[in-house]
Formats: C-alpha cells, structure tokens, sequence
C-alpha cells in the first residue's frame, strides 16, 4: 500500500514540479533598503476587538528584529492596513499590499472567511501570508502558513481530556452560528459518536454573531445537564458574545463543578472584560497560557507590556502563534538568502524555533506546525491555570480523519509532490499547484 | 488512618435510622446524641491520632498531583485534623503552599502569616519559596464537599445552608455522621429541609440501605421537586432496580412534568426580561424616529456612550471613592443622561438639522456620525471589552417556585418600566412635552403660535439620545461594554418601533414585550437562528397587513 502510493506521489509531484517552475518569477521588488512586511489585521469594525492587539505584537516583533540588526543587513518595515472586519475589503488589502506596497510576507487575518477571502489572493500574486488563529482546518494552500491550532491540536484533546478526567458522557455543543464552528462541532461531533457516545447525549446549538440573550439556552443547557449523567459544554461561541454567556452562567449558578464549559475562542484578552470569580474552574483549550511559567514566555510578557505602556495588558495564544510565525519567517528568509517566495516557501518548511511554553515549534510540510496542547481553568485573576498538558507535540492535521471526504485527503507542499489536498486512495491531486 | 473506620462505624449504625415514625423521636435522639459523641470523640481523640491520621492527608497534599489532592481531601473531614477547616479554607482562598522534597504543608492566613498546617503553629517561612497547591475541576468538588462537611456546624446559619448544599449535591457517604449530627442540633426549617434532602439524597442512593427506607428517601427528593432532585432521581434510576428504580423514574417524571408546566412560566419571564432590554434600546428611538421622523442611525451609539460612561463612573469610584462603587450606578444614570443627551443636541444641532425632510440623507449622515463615534471610543478607551462590575443588590437570584429569577434581570425590568412612564409623564405634563407635541403635529402652526421650532427639535434630539444613554447603563449590566454594543441594538430598535407603531410610546411598549415573548417562546423550538428569522418575517407580513404598525396614529399629522 504504501509502496504503491509513493509512486503515485512521485508521478504526480513531477508533473507538478514542471508547473511551479513556470510560476516562481514574482516577488522579487522590495523597498530599496528595506524589506517590507504587512500588517493585515482589522483596527476597526466588529474584529478589531481581538485584532487591534495582533497588529501591536508585528509592531513590536519588527521593532526588536530591526534592533538586532535588522534581516539580511536591511530593516524591516511594517506596512499596516486597515481592512476593518469587512471581508471584501481584506483581499483588496491583501492585493494593495503586495502589488503596490510590495511586500515580502503578510501576518494577517482572525476569521475563517477573511482568510478564504484573501486566499485567492495571495494565490494569484504568489505571496506569503501566516494565518496565527486557531481554526476549522480542512484547508492547505501553497502560500498560507497556519501557525494557530487545527481542531486535533485544540478540540479534540479538550474533548479527550474531559473524558478521560471529568467522566464527561454528555455533550452540549455550542457555537456562533458560521464556518468554524459548524466544522469543528461536524468533527467533533463525528469524534464523539466514534468513541461511543449516543445521539441523545449530544446537543448541538447554533447562536447568531453577537447574542446577547442567553438566558433561553443556559436553562437548556441546565435541563440536558440533569440527566444523571455528567455533562460538559463545548464552547466554540465567538467573541463578543461569550461575555453575555458567561454572565448568564454565572447568575444562573451553573458551576465548573457541575457543568464545566470548555472554551476554544476564549482566551485572556476576551476574559480581561469579564469578572472571572463566578467562572472559576471553567475551562479552555490552547496551545499557549499567559500563566506558562517559564523564562522565555516571562521575557516575552515583560517586553509586550514595555511596549504597550501597560501593566496589565494580558498576552494570549495568536499572539504566540504570531511570534512563533514571525521568528520561523526571519530563519527562513537568513536559510534562503533572500525573501523571494519560491525560495522561503521551500525553506519554510522544517525551519524550528522556539515556542513559548518551553518547547520547539517545527513547520511541517502540510504548512502547518507542532504545538502542545494545554487545558486551562479560569482562575478568580482572569488568568488559566494549566490542569493538564500533551506529553509531547502535536503535528496540525489539516484534513480531519473524523469527517468523510476528508479523511483520506493529505497535503505535503515539499517538491516534487506540492499538493494541499492529495488523495492517497485515488493517488490524485485535488486542485494544487494551480 | 485509626479515625476512618470509626466514622465507618458510625455510618453503619445510621444508617437504620428511620426517617420517620412513631418511635423515632427517641432513636432519633439517641442515634443523634450517638453520632455527636463520636464526632466530639473524633475531634478530642485527634491529637493521638495526627501522627498517623494526619500524616497521609499531608503527604498527599503535597506531591502537586490531582488524584493525590482529591484523595487527601476526600479523607481529610474523617482524618481528625484540627486544622483540617483551615486547611480547607486556605485552599479556597488559593493560600495553601507546600514544600515538595521537605513533604511540609503551610498555610497562610488572610494577613499572609504563615502556619505549619500538620500542627497549626506559625512557621517562619517565606511564601514565594514555597509552591501552592494547585486545584482542578475534580480537586474542587472534593474541596466543596470537605468543606460542607466541616462546616455543617458553623455557627453561621447561611455556611450551614450553603454546607448542607453542598453536601447534597456530592452525595458523599462519608459525609452521612456528621449530616446526622447537624440534623439533630438544627433548628432553623429551611435550613432541616435541605439537611433532610441531603439525607434522603444520600440514604437513596446507598444500594446497601433497605429498600423502605430508600424509598422513603426518594419520596423526599419528590417533594423537593426541582432540576437537581431530577438529576439525582435519574442517577439512582439509571443503576438501581425493583421498586426502588420504578419509585425513582416516577418521581423523577412526576417531576419534569412539574417543570415542563414551570418552563412556560419561565419563557413568559425570560421574554419579559427580553422585551425590557428592547424596550429600552428602543425608546428613545420613539422620540427621534417615531416622533421627530429621523432615521437616526447613530442611535446605537449613545447606548454605546451611556455604558462607557457607566465604565467611567466605576472607574472613578474604583480608584478615589471605592465606598460608592456599590451606588455607581445612580450617579452614572443622570450623568449618562446629560452626556448623551448633550452629545445628541451637538449633533442635532452641527447636523441633522440641515436635513430634516431629507430621510436618505440623513440616513447616510448618522450612519457616518455612529462610525465616528466608534472609532472615536475605540482610540480613546481601546479596543478591548470593558469591564462593569454589578452592584450587589443585582448580583445573584431567588427562587419564586421553580423558577429561577435573577436580580440583575428584575431590576432591569423594574428601570426600562420607570424610564417608560417617567418619559410618557414628560410629554403628557410638562410644557416641553406639549411643545414638542405641537411641533411634530404642525410645525408651521406652532411656529406661529411663538413656539421655537429649532430649539424644541435640538431638545427633542437630546431627549431621545439622553434616554439611549440610560438604556446603555442598564445595558452594561448584561453585554459587552465595546465599540461595537450599539451595533447589535440598532436594528431591534428600529424593529419595536416600526411594529409598535411610529409615533406611539404604547405601541414601543407592547412592541418590545410582544417580540420579546415570542421570541423566548420560538427559541427553544426552532433555535436561536431560526427563531429570529420567524420572527422578521412575521413583521414583514405583518407590516404588510397594517403598514402603521400596531398602534397607528390617525389624524392628519400622518400624511406629514
């Protein structure tokens, strides 16, 4: 079986090989003594609640490069954009930057559907962009690193943990009503049942963008979770509604000790706006905690509040996934010599560096990178306290084993294969190289 | 370890206590005093015993792994520690601290005094070099049932209630002595109740107790009839047998159809509350849509102002009168007031007053205006999600049957109701209000009755942006404080409004509450998403039938 599939992957990878060669001739203008690197986050509109602070952690990772001495002898130079939760206008952004600003590497985007709107983007103009958020996965293209979670690296040890240490048998899945968690709920969902668990004692419910009266479905959820079995509730509910959430929790007194609620977009930024003494216990799943304690994370968390002016500004997991994403950039760029694409997307891939909770981040060839997986307890301080942790690192898998269609699907962008979603049963690229 | 099968003991010997009867009260009394001596023995015997009995509990408090934590608390009420409730309360206050290789156990009290917990004598030692003992989810629930253990003979009736919760929901056997203790000294009812529910809970659940007394048990946790008895009733279904099974799944479904008529309740409730949310977005847009004719889509906005002003206030109280940040909130109401409504006449007065008569224009104006003002708070303040504390008086809840109503949610009511008839008082019995009335009916004719047309429109704006702004307080009890709060009220707004009837305070009123309700009573059946669709295009067809609304003005200041 694998005999038969290498071959394929060879036959298929030399045709391809040929295409790329044809394709590798942009990106070579840069700034005559700099080297240009958007900024694509919102900084205003519904996002800019989460992404204002991801423009701020490029800032100061450029300013700290350009102190070392910049990359290849040259300074690097932000170029910020605006493209204000409006997710036509990312791709317009994305094409400013690139034709005009000419940059070398974009950092940018939060949502599922910015990210889909840039994509083809990025494709069409061959640039770089690293995507820090955790996301539904079922995606790998040629010019996008994803340096956030994919659903093996978050949802699905979260759900393995409160198995396993809270006896979980009964399962409410709630999300905002879109792609990331209509996806991760359809795996998760796919996961559960996998391992067991009835169609009776999963309960699924969909929220609309910013809901604000969850009075309705916190007595649901209250009623599902007295059935005698312990029950949990997976949160993929979004941003600005988890506040209202969480409060109706609270003043409903449903405990993390009755029905813990385990969050995958909550993290300490979101939690700086709420008072987390009645949600003590509560749980997320991350790949990084403000509370990791060891020196290089305490270094980091010291620099971002210097350069905020602010003692109490919170650090959170994109903007590791944005350090890990950058630093991998900059060895990239030093490996190739140059910041032309062809030549960093090949040397991208491999290039390790350290992470912030004490281990190496390896990018591997689907272009996404290993992480360990942590589950957090909100503490009474708004901060997590890590109650459990993958023993080693968890590689991003893109194509979920748990969803048909896409179980059999791979992607390796080495050469010769370069494909995003190869199929090992069929021995066919689905669409890659294009 | 020689205290354990004492108290083991001890509750085999309870166990055959009736709960009721003819001849109960001696035994009860006997079993009672009985279950006291021991309990007294168990304190007094300590001393002798800690060097064995408290060891294990210390070791295991100290290796930093969870199953040990949850294990040393679960034998820590039984292990005759005198420091056991210091232990247990320093663990809750996260003041616990450890020496790993030393195995030594210190707590620290409130001033950060520092004690050697396996003796209770002060310990010179420095907490930043100790590490503190770290509790998860597991860790918690023993925590909460060891300290409902050793606080069932609190002094303080509200620890006893709170401890006789706590036991009930663990279910913890081993609790079941110095439940029997407590039972016999209480003497607040509430307080036996819950006890007797602990009891019962416990006795229902012990597949080595006999079957009467079982079902006696579950005959008790039928009258308590709530969600948690349900839970507990299902549990002891799902794994017992006979009588005892069919006892249990009926009560239980005696129960959920209690409730299920309860749920009814609850959704009217629930919408109410819903409606008084709306109701408030939606008022002061009566004003400046429904009576004054402008789309204001900035409207959102001065809630948006209202509740950062409410931040303000709390953050003024927080740092130089931390006494008034329970009362923040009565300063920040008149204050949110005169701020949005000032903003309100500023932009009436810079902007809107050039178009009057020009809807689209005004359309697109305020909407640029409600960008400005995001943008403006969102450099100002940050991007970030504010935090507002509740005042105590609205934190919490209370039980009325079995339903369960929070006072946040009450006293929102009780304010959207007060704002409603204050602002129907000042345009029914002041001068301002007939003004304002005269000038949205017939602007010429009051102009030639000497009435100042502009300044009356400039205070009518205000009006109505200064009621937004009080909305935004009550709203930052319930939703984020952000940039982006207007945003998700302006379409509801215009919602209530349209369906209520332009122009007409009643038909906001009965708008707002009729949407509220339905919409509580569509979400569980077709979902949150659903639900609010249903709901948008029952007002389109229902504005097709009646394109006034519910409550249609009449008269000629229609066609205006």
């Amino acid at each position: 079986m694998s005999f038969t599939r290498r071959i394929m992957l060879r036959t298929a990878g030399a045709a391809l090989g040929g295409a790329l060669a044809f394709a590798s001739t942009s990106a070579f203008a840069q700034g005559a003594g700099t080297i240009k690197v958007g900024v694509l986050h919102s900084l205003s509109g519904t996002m800019a609640i989460s992404e204002t602070t991801l423009k701020d952690v490029m800032l100061m990772l450029i300013e700290e490069q350009n102190k070392k001495g910049g990359l290849l002898g040259k300074k690097l130079e932000p170029v910020v954009v605006d493209p204000a939760s409006n997710w036509p206008l990312f791709a317009e952004k994305a094409r400013e930057l690139i034709s005009k600003d000419k940059v070398s590497a974009t950092f940018g985007c939060w949502t599922s559907v910015s990210r889909k709107s840039v994509l083809p983007v990025f494709e069409e103009l061959n640039s770089i962009l690293f995507y820090p958020v955790q996301y539904e996965g079922e995606e790998s293209s040629k010019n996008i690193f994803y340096t956030g979670a994919a659903p093996n690296q978050q949802a699905i040890p979260a759900v393995d943990y409160l198995m396993a240490s809270e006896k979980v048998q009964r399962w409410v899945l709630a999300g905002t009503d879109y792609v990331y968690p209509r996806t991760t709920n359809k795996i998760l969902e796919a996961y559960l049942k996998s391992k067991g668990v009835k169609q009776e004692d999963i309960m699924i419910n969909y929220t609309p963008f910013g809901h604000s009266d969850w009075q309705t479905i916190v007595a649901d959820i209250k009623k599902f979770g007295s059935a005698g079995k312990k029950t949990a509730v997976v949160s993929t509910i979004n941003g600005d509604a988890n506040v209202p959430f969480y409060k109706e929790l609270g003043n409903a007194g449903v405990k993390a000790t009755d029905i813990p609620v385990v969050a995958f977009s909550v993290g300490e930024e979101e939690l700086a706006g709420i008072d987390t003494k009645p949600l003590v216990g509560h749980l997320a799943a991350w790949n990084y905690f403000q509370s990791v304690d060891n020196a290089d994370n305490k270094a980091f968390i010291e620099k971002w509040k210097t350069f905020t002016k602010n003692p109490k500004r919170v650090t959170n997991d994109p903007m590791e996934a944005h350090v890990i994403g950058f630093n991998m950039w900059v060895k990239a760029v030093e490996k190739a010599g140059t910041t032309d694409t062809e030549a960093v997307l090949d040397a991208m891939i491999g290039v390790s560096v350290p992470n912030l909770t004490g281990g190496y981040s390896t990018m591997m060839p689907n272009h996404h990178i290993t992480k360990p997986v942590l589950i957090g307890e909100v503490q009474a301080d708004g901060q997590f306290n890590t109650v459990w942790q993958t023993s080693g690192l968890v590689v991003g898998d893109e194509w979920s084993d748990y969803l048909e269609g896409s179980k059999d699907l791979i992607s390796d962008w080495r050469k010769p294969l370069s494909c995003g979603n190869f199929n090992v049963k069929t021995g066919k690229c689905g669409g890659a190289g294009k | 370890m020689n205290q354990l099968p004492r108290l083991r003991a001890s509750r085999a010997l309870a166990i055959p206590l009736p709960a009721n009867g003819a001849k109960s009260l001696i035994e009860t009394l006997a079993f009672a005093a009985a279950a006291f001596v021991l309990l007294i023995l168990a304190l007094f015997v300590a001393p002798h015993a800690r060097a064995q009995g408290g060891f294990d509990v210390i070791i295991g408090l100290t290796t930093d792994k969870f199953p040990d934590t949850e294990r040393a608390l679960n034998e820590l009420p039984g292990a005759g520690l005198a420091t056991a409730p210091d232990i247990v309360e320093a663990l809750v206050a996260n003041r616990l601290y450890f020496n790993g290789p030393a195995r030594k156990l210190y707590f620290a009290d409130e001033a950060g005094k520092m004690f050697d917990a396996a003796t209770g004598e002060s310990a010179d030692v420095m907490a930043s070099a100790l590490k503190k003992v770290r509790i998860n989810n597991a860790v918690r629930r023993s925590l909460d049932a060891a300290r409902g253990a050793l606080t069932l003979m609190s002094p303080d009736p509200a620890k006893r209630k709170a401890a006789a919760d706590s036991v009930f929901k663990s279910r913890d056997a081993t609790a079941l002595p110095l439940l029997e203790a407590a039972l016999a000294q209480e003497t607040v009812s509430a307080n036996r109740k819950i006890l007797e529910e602990a009891r019962a809970a416990i006795i229902a659940g012990d597949s080595g107790a006999n079957e009467v007394q079982r079902l006696e048990a579950i005959d008790i946790l039928k009258s308590r009839g709530d969600q948690d008895a349900v839970s507990v009733l299902t549990t002891i279904a799902s794994w017992s047998e006979g009588r005892v099974k069919a006892a249990a799944d009926s009560a239980s479904s005696v129960i959920q159809a209690k409730l299920a008529l309860w749920r009814n309740v609850q959704n009217i409730w629930y919408g109410l509350s819903l409606g008084s949310v709306l109701l408030l977005a939606a008022i002061g847009l009566a004003i400046t849509f429904g009576v004054m004719g402008i789309i204001n889509m900035a409207h959102g906005e001065m809630v948006m102002l209202g509740a950062y002003t409410t931040f303000a206030v709390q953050e003024w109280a927080r740092t130089s009168h931390p006494g008034l940040l329970n009362y923040s909130l009565f300063i920040a109401i008149p204050l949110a007031f005169l701020v949005t409504a000032a903003v309100g006449i500023l932009i009436e007065r810079v902007v809107i007053r050039f178009l009057y008569g020009r809807p689209l224009e005004t359309l697109l104006a305020t909407f640029g205006i409600s960008l400005i003002l995001q943008q403006a708070v969102r450099t100002i303040f940050g991007a970030n999600n504010r935090e507002v504390s509740a005042p105590s008086f609205m934190a919490g809840s209370f039980d009325f049957g079995s339903l369960q109503i929070g006072y946040g949610r009450m006293w929102i009511i009780v304010f959207a109701l007060a704002v409603f008839f204050a602002l129907q008082f000042v345009l029914r019995a002041t001068s301002f209000g007939l003004r304002m009335r005269a000038v949205t009916q017939n602007r010429r004719m009051a102009s030639s009755m000497g009435i100042d047309t502009n300044r009356i429109d400039a205070m009518a704006f205000g009006l109505g942006s200064g009621i937004a702004g009080m909305a935004g307080v009550a709203l930052s009890q319930i939703d984020n404080v952000s940039p982006n709060l207007g945003q998700s009220y302006i379409i509801d707004s215009f919602m209530v409004v349209v369906f209520g009837g332009v122009g007409n305070l009643w038909g906001t009123l009965l708008g707002a509450l009729t949407l509220g309700v339905a919409n509580k009573f569509l979400e569980p059946i077709a979902g949150a998403v659903l639900g609010k669709i249903l709901l948008l295009v029952f007002i389109i067809l229902f504005i097709q039938k009646r394109p006034r609304g519910l409550f249609a003005l009449k008269g000629r200041a229609v066609e205006a």
